[in-house]
């Protein structure tokens, strides 16, 4: 199942919109991770809504698309996470340590808007400015 | 005292293969029964009342009530033996149960003063027919699993009306234990009061869940001041609760832990990372308003009133 991946501004905005095979996954992480460095944009946000199952390899990808394009420049949000799911994630394991999570898309752009701002207003190169500030999290 | 002049009653435990053969006889000596039950009903009611009271049951009734109620429980009584139907019984049993009840008496004083009442009936059958043993085994062959039953439906009607209060209380308690309150834009504070249990624990988990969903929160205030211990258990669920807010995008602020409930954290080995904690509610509540961008100001010198 093909996950949609659309550009908005400097974002992408992946929905995933149902459950995804193992091989479905992998597939996105290339996908993501690619056409992050060909848009050249500065965020990702990963839209789970729809998904009311996530297993362990597809937390370990979601995380792994968070750190691999933070690599890249961009920041990775994921949204719209089940309140249900969350805690059976958490009671498994799976707390997608380092990952930046939001309720929805809305919040995921409003996050992704706010620290643009405050890239822009450090004044500094934007493109480069983005590898320091995923230094915070390096566990990639 | 009680047992020391009627040790022939419990002698009929082996009787019930007898009544299913004369179950004729058996409905001809009930008649019999409830006609000496209806003939001495005022002097074995005062017995009983007497005995009642002699054994400091229903201490939270006084002694004019205990009357009252001995004589509707004697009628009710007379009335199961004669026509065999319990239904009626039952009803009653279960609106004295609910009279009673929220006077403080307990299960054993209802169970209690339904023995005895067995016991003063089974007496005066023992006076009566003293010359004619046959006549006193055959009238016990019918009257004692008739008056086990009564003592039975009278006490599972008690108890079932008390677990039906207990559940009513419990159910009142749930609802009231967890309240998550917005107090800004964006700001949840969830105040736990009292002994968190693992089911309290979930429905909490769940409350706050939905409550950062429908409120769209960034920040929530966990306030365990009124809770003054929880094991490693409730320690951890908290924990993961605080994880799973992360997941939906909201920040946990964890306020006035007790020293006990910090030392019980730091025995678990919890990732304190993970967690952010503040002394009390106020600094708390401080520190959210901080991440959203909220701003106290105080104006020195104006009144509240102003």
């Amino acid at each position: 199942m093909d996950v949609p991946v659309l550009k908005q501004g400097p974002y992408l905005i992946a929905t995933v919109q149902s459950a995804l095979t193992d091989a479905d996954l992998a597939q996105l992480r290339r996908t993501l991770v690619e056409q992050v460095g060909r848009y050249r944009s500065r965020g990702l946000i990963v839209d789970v809504t729809a998904v009311d199952v996530l297993d362990s390899f597809a937390c370990r990808t979601l995380r792994d698309i968070a750190h691999m394009t933070g690599f890249r420049g961009a920041e990775t949000v994921i949204v719209g996470i089940h309140a249900d799911l969350a805690f059976a994630m958490v009671q498994l394991g799976l707390s997608l340590e380092g990952v930046t999570t939001a309720l929805d898309l809305e919040e995921g752009l409003a996050y992704l808007d706010r620290k643009q701002r405050s890239v822009k207003a450090l004044g500094s190169r934007p493109r480069q400015s983005a590898g320091p500030r995923n230094l915070l999290h390096p566990r990639g | 005292m009680k047992g020391s002049k009627g040790p022939a009653a419990p002698a009929s435990a082996p009787l019930p293969a007898k009544i299913a053969i004369g179950s004729e006889s058996t409905t001809s000596l009930l008649r019999e029964l409830v006609a000496h039950l209806r003939q001495n009903r005022t002097q074995l009611r005062e017995e009983w009342a007497r005995r009642i009271t002699e054994a400091e049951l229903l201490t939270a009734m006084t002694k004019e009530e205990i009357f009252a109620e001995a004589t509707s429980v004697y009628d009710n009584y007379v009335e199961a033996l004669e026509t065999g139907t319990f239904e009626a019984l039952q009803a009653y049993a279960r609106n004295l149960s609910e009279r009673i009840i929220p006077r403080g008496v307990e299960t054993h004083e209802v169970v209690g003063i339904v023995l005895l009442l067995r016991d003063v009936l089974a007496r005066s059958l023992f006076a009566k027919y003293q010359g004619d043993f046959t006549k006193l085994n055959r009238i016990l062959d019918a009257y004692e699993p008739a008056a086990n039953r009564i003592a039975n439906t009278v006490a599972v009607g008690f108890v079932q009306e008390r677990e039906r209060i207990i559940r009513e209380q419990q159910e009142a308690i749930r609802e009231l234990s967890t309240p998550v309150l917005q107090v800004r834009e964006r700001l949840l504070i969830l105040p736990i009061i009292g002994v968190i249990d693992p089911q309290r624990a979930r429905q909490l988990t769940e409350q706050l869940l939905r409550g950062i969903r429908t409120n769209r929160a960034k920040v929530v205030v966990i306030d365990i001041t009124g809770v003054a211990a929880m094991d490693a258990t409730v320690a951890n669920h908290l924990v993961q609760t605080v994880e799973a807010s992360r997941l939906l995008g909201a920040t946990v602020i964890v306020t006035g832990l007790s020293p006990e409930i910090a030392q019980t954290l730091v025995t678990i080995g919890v990732d304190l990372g993970k967690m952010t904690t503040v002394g009390d509610l106020q600094g708390g509540i401080e520190e959210a308003e901080r991440l959203l961008g909220y701003k106290v100001v105080h104006f020195a010198g104006e009144t509240p009133e102003a």
